[in-house]
């Protein structure tokens, strides 16, 4: 009798959801048109001065892309919720810390990476110097799953609630503060030709910190949701 | 999780509850609930609406948190064998749990994934056996509400599951699909399975044994 | 001492209990208060520095430092309630967070009120009272996950995990605004922080700390009482009380 190892579920469930998310393109299309959209809307509100642009663009796209995953967190477990696949994924006997880890990769795939595509042209837009783009791109690919795994705590908390919403924000925003502080700093430290490579480095130990706990916290969080 | 020292399934299947107790929101639902199940046993849980009926059932799946009472299932604690217990039950709530953008066949494929053996029946095999042979490349949102329903309980063939816990199988199937499933579920219990249910109708499980639960509210 | 836990998690005995202790604990709050304040306010020299204006830090000091203690006080006990599910643990947790909502806030608008005479400004973007708003927001957001919740085993369970992953972030989230401070301020010293001070302001500044924590601990036990009481309305012994009153 050949078991289904944690390996085949973990693959099979995030293929599911990207099938889902495929399917639903123009919903999930949302979050990253969010991002366009609020970073385009920013040089029209301070004005078009290209220094002081320059200047606060690390931390006006990184910003903006936190508001645009929490806009995304939603739907991690939103729509299982709402027609009972969620219960059944807590029924399995393969462990729940392991499918919950399968739909956050899911989720990153799907509203993580559009950011990291759109950050390009969009810090351009926004005068910031083309030295501190690869950092940029480095800090966007350790800090997006971050966001995604402590997103997935707290929508996990707050999935059968009726009016989560800004409850969600309030939750999971101040968790976010961390991973905002050093990734604008190693931007700026970029920008301005000093060394990054301690941001880095933090932003790795708070990645492989939030793999390893955060699904399982997400796990337990869901179990007592679903009560 | 913990490994059992042998292998559990060796052990006869059977289900003992004691003392089950459920509180929700404030109310008490039941206490102190008493019953076992062997090989072929079938229980009917009957009351009427929010007594408390869905609510032992997900209490069965590991579900919700109980109040009192000790579940065990193969003679071992359900709390201390979860992933061994849930191997070998299967559980169609209320809701379908099919998502409407796959079809029947993607929606089975991906369910017997998160179950414990690649040697159950395939999608196509179950959905032959709920009669929608034809229908397993349309997309679920496409069908009928009778349809998903027996796409919903297709669920119970690509998983080789003993216990079968189920919450209102027949509600949304016409005769013809009742007649049908009543036959599956009689197989099922022919062949040492065990089965649960909550139904608001009467059920025709042959001359199997058939314990009942009636909750009050 | 474990045969005094385990008794402790009768809710009638934690009543009985804490009946008999609060009066004392009032009267010791009461006069500790007292004495700080006139000592801290009024007695204590004035600062070479600051003047008079330094003498909020009677006031915000204790407040700033109770804000953490009680998040660490919910942390442990839902740490207990999640662990050993003892009922008077999720009654402490839950009575917690607004109580240290307070505290916090408290400390911010202090913080805000000694700002002004010191810096010129209201707000300043100093590590301590950045991360004390962020202990506001982590606060206010346990607070707001209970309010949403209606089950009360739910809600108590949920609110452990949440004050939990809080307890985890609060240091990393503290170190990463202190970093992020002295990154964009150089290395000023914070005027926030514990003034080395002479023994004559030492004094009442510690009265002050020891005053707060027993305020903390006769309003937090009047909560829970209360609480106790309704979440045992059915028993005997509760109805027996109601009934001498």
């Amino acid at each position: 009798m050949n078991q289904i190892t944690m390996a085949t579920a973990y693959i099979m469930l995030l293929r599911r959801d990207m099938i889902l998310a495929y399917r639903n393109r123009a919903e999930f299309a949302n979050p990253p048109l969010f991002f366009v959209l609020v970073v385009s809307l920013l040089p029209l509100g301070i004005g078009p001065d290209s220094a002081l642009l320059a200047k606060v663009a690390p931390g006006l796209v990184w910003v903006v892309a936190l508001l645009a995953t929490l806009l995304s967190l939603d739907s991690i477990f939103r729509s299982d919720f709402e027609d009972g696949a969620l219960e059944l994924l807590l029924v399995s006997p393969q462990p729940i810390a392991v499918l919950v880890l399968a739909k956050i990769t899911a989720h990153w795939l799907v509203a993580g990476l559009p950011l990291l595509v759109f950050a390009l042209p969009l810090s351009l837009m926004l005068y910031l110097p083309i030295s501190a783009l690869p950092v940029l791109i480095a800090t966007l690919v350790l800090g997006t799953p971050v966001l995604s795994l402590l997103g997935a705590i707290g929508v996990a908390l707050t999935v059968g609630l009726r009016r989560g919403g800004m409850l969600l924000a309030l939750l999971v925003l101040p968790l976010y503060v961390p991973v905002l502080i050093f990734a604008t700093s190693a931007v700026q430290a970029a920008a301005t030709g000093l060394p990054v490579s301690g941001q880095l480095a933090i932003m790795s130990a708070m990645l492989i910190l939030a793999l390893i706990l955060a699904p399982l916290t997400a796990a337990a969080a869901l179990r007592i949701s679903l009560n | 999780m913990n490994k059992l020292p042998v292998d559990t399934r060796r052990d006869a299947p059977g289900l003992e509850v004691r003392g089950l107790a459920c509180t929700r929101n404030e109310r008490r639902l039941f206490a102190d609930l008493n019953f076992s199940l062997s090989a072929g046993d079938a229980l009917l849980i009957d009351g009427p609406n929010g007594s408390g009926k869905t609510s032992l059932l997900r209490l069965l799946c590991g579900l919700g948190l109980m109040d009192a009472g000790k579940i065990c299932w193969r003679g071992h604690d359900v709390d201390d064998y979860r992933a061994e217990y849930l191997a070998d039950v299967a559980y169609v709530g209320h809701a379908n749990g099919i998502k409407l953008d796959l079809t029947a066949r993607e929606n089975l494929q991906f369910a017997r994934a998160l179950g414990h053996t690649g040697s159950a029946s395939t999608a196509t095999e179950a959905l032959a056996e709920v009669g929608l042979a034809g229908f397993a490349d349309a997309p679920c949102g496409k069908l009928s509400t009778g349809q998903r329903r027996r796409v919903a309980l297709a669920r119970l063939f690509v998983l080789e599951a003993c216990l079968w816990l189920l919450d209102e199988p027949l509600t949304a199937l016409d005769a013809c699909a009742v007649l049908r499933f009543e036959a599956l579920l009689r197989a099922h219990l022919d062949n040492g399975g065990l089965l649960i249910l909550t139904t608001h109708r009467p059920v025709d499980l042959g001359r199997h044994e058939v314990k009942r639960i009636r909750l009050s509210a | 001492m474990w045969t005094f836990f385990h008794k402790l998690g009768s809710p009638r005995y934690f009543y009985d209990l804490s009946g008999r202790v609060l009066p004392w604990l009032g009267l010791a709050t009461a006069v500790l208060l007292l004495i700080g304040l006139y000592w801290g306010l009024v007695v204590a020299p004035p600062d070479y520095q600051q003047g008079d204006s330094y003498r909020i830090m009677y006031i915000h000091v204790p407040s700033a430092w109770m804000s953490l203690f009680v998040y660490m006080v919910m942390a442990g006990a839902a740490v207990i309630s999640l662990v050993w599910k003892m009922k008077l643990s999720e009654v402490v947790a839950a009575n917690c967070a607004p109580l240290g909502a307070s505290f916090t806030a408290a400390a911010l608008v202090t913080g805000m009120l000694w700002g002004k005479p010191m810096w010129g400004t209201y707000w300043v973007w100093d590590a301590r009272l950045t991360s004390e708003l962020l202990l506001l927001f982590l606060y206010l957001g346990v607070i707001g996950l209970r309010n949403a919740i209606e089950d009360p085993r739910t809600r108590a369970r949920a609110s452990g995990v949440l004050t939990l992953v809080g307890v985890v972030n609060i240091p990393i989230i503290h170190y990463s605004v202190i970093w992020w401070n002295t990154l964009h301020q150089g290395p000023t010293i914070s005027k926030f922080s514990k003034p080395s001070v002479d023994p004559t302001m030492l004094w009442p500044l510690l009265i002050m700390v020891v005053a707060f924590m027993l305020y903390f601990a006769v309003v937090l036990l009047m909560r829970a009482r209360c609480e106790v009481l309704a979440r045992e309305r059915n028993t005997a012994w509760v109805r027996q009380l109601a009934a001498q009153a």
